[in-house]
């Protein structure tokens, strides 16, 4: 079951991973990877209150899976993210390359942060 | 810059005409291809997860060694398609959006680095989040190399 959950919230995920990069991208006219910065960082704080609320036991482990695990597992990503990165630096914009890995590490776990005090706050 | 110019963001890049133009091709063959490919890419993932499952303190190894592993697989993949061959328009939806944007993730790792904080792990936590990064980065630019070398393209001399 646990699978299916997972599967399921995935095939809404990726999808979903590139229609909003595909609508960040289309509202500027830049190098810089907003739309994977926003994906990435949406992800970590829906991930965060739900694995804050199930730790104090308000959202069940089927839902985990479905939108932890399975959506924003999916929705959120580390190849495109490195990938971008190192694009960056082989076209020799190393300051915008370095402001994107600092940037996403520190905004996703911040974010992360954020979302598991949300839920404590709201469920706890 | 010339036509052959690898795209910054391998998930969709706008300034690549190929890619502006892959929704005219039919958005449902696209969406559903990137679909079917983070269906395998999270199973994937999920499967050694639960395979190689750690404490809340201790360093999360299987979320470190997919997103690692996805990261080496994304450079030698960009760098087959963008370079080398001239790829079917849902290849690289299929395997570089789908597969390894399902299998890699961000949210679970920036999880469980609040977990091990919140664990009273905070150094471990910080040896994960910090290695996971230098290493995902090595991995792609390791990917990158080693298949244009195995390939013998050299983007230098089509830029």
């Amino acid at each position: 079951m646990a699978v299916i959950l997972v599967a399921l919230g995935a095939a809404v995920g990726a999808p979903l991973r590139y229609l909003v990069d595909r609508a960040v991208q289309g509202r500027h006219d830049s190098v810089f990877p907003w739309g994977t910065l926003v994906v990435n960082v949406v992800g970590s704080l829906l991930l965060g209150v739900l694995i804050g609320g199930a730790a104090v036991g308000t959202v069940p482990g089927s839902l985990v899976n479905l939108l932890g695990l399975g959506l924003c597992g999916a929705l959120t990503t580390y190849s495109t993210f490195g990938y971008e990165t190192i694009r960056l630096l082989e076209d020799g914009a190393r300051f915008p390359a370095l402001v994107n890995a600092g940037v996403s590490v520190v905004a996703a776990l911040g974010a992360a942060f954020v979302g598991v005090a949300l839920a404590e706050a709201l469920w706890a | 810059m010339g036509a052959q110019r690898p795209p910054v963001d391998p998930d969709v890049d706008l300034s690549v005409p190929r890619q502006r133009a892959e929704l005219r091709g039919g958005t449902a063959s696209l969406l559903a291809a990137i679909s079917v490919g983070g269906m395998v890419g999270a199973l994937a993932r999920y499967g050694l997860t639960v395979t190689f499952p750690h404490p809340p303190s201790g360093f999360p190894w299987a979320t470190f060694a997919v997103n690692v592993s996805g990261c080496l697989l994304i450079g030698t993949l960009m760098v087959l398609i963008t370079e080398v061959w001239a790829a079917h328009r849902l290849v690289r939806p299929f395997l570089g959006v789908g597969v390894l944007g399902g299998y890699t993730t961000f949210s679970t790792y920036a999880v469980e680095v609040q977990q091990a904080v919140a664990a009273g792990a905070a150094r471990t936590g910080l040896l994960y989040l910090a290695g996971t990064l230098v290493a995902a980065l090595a991995a792609v630019r390791l990917g990158v190399t080693l298949t244009r070398l195995a390939t013998g393209v050299d983007r230098k001399r089509s830029a």
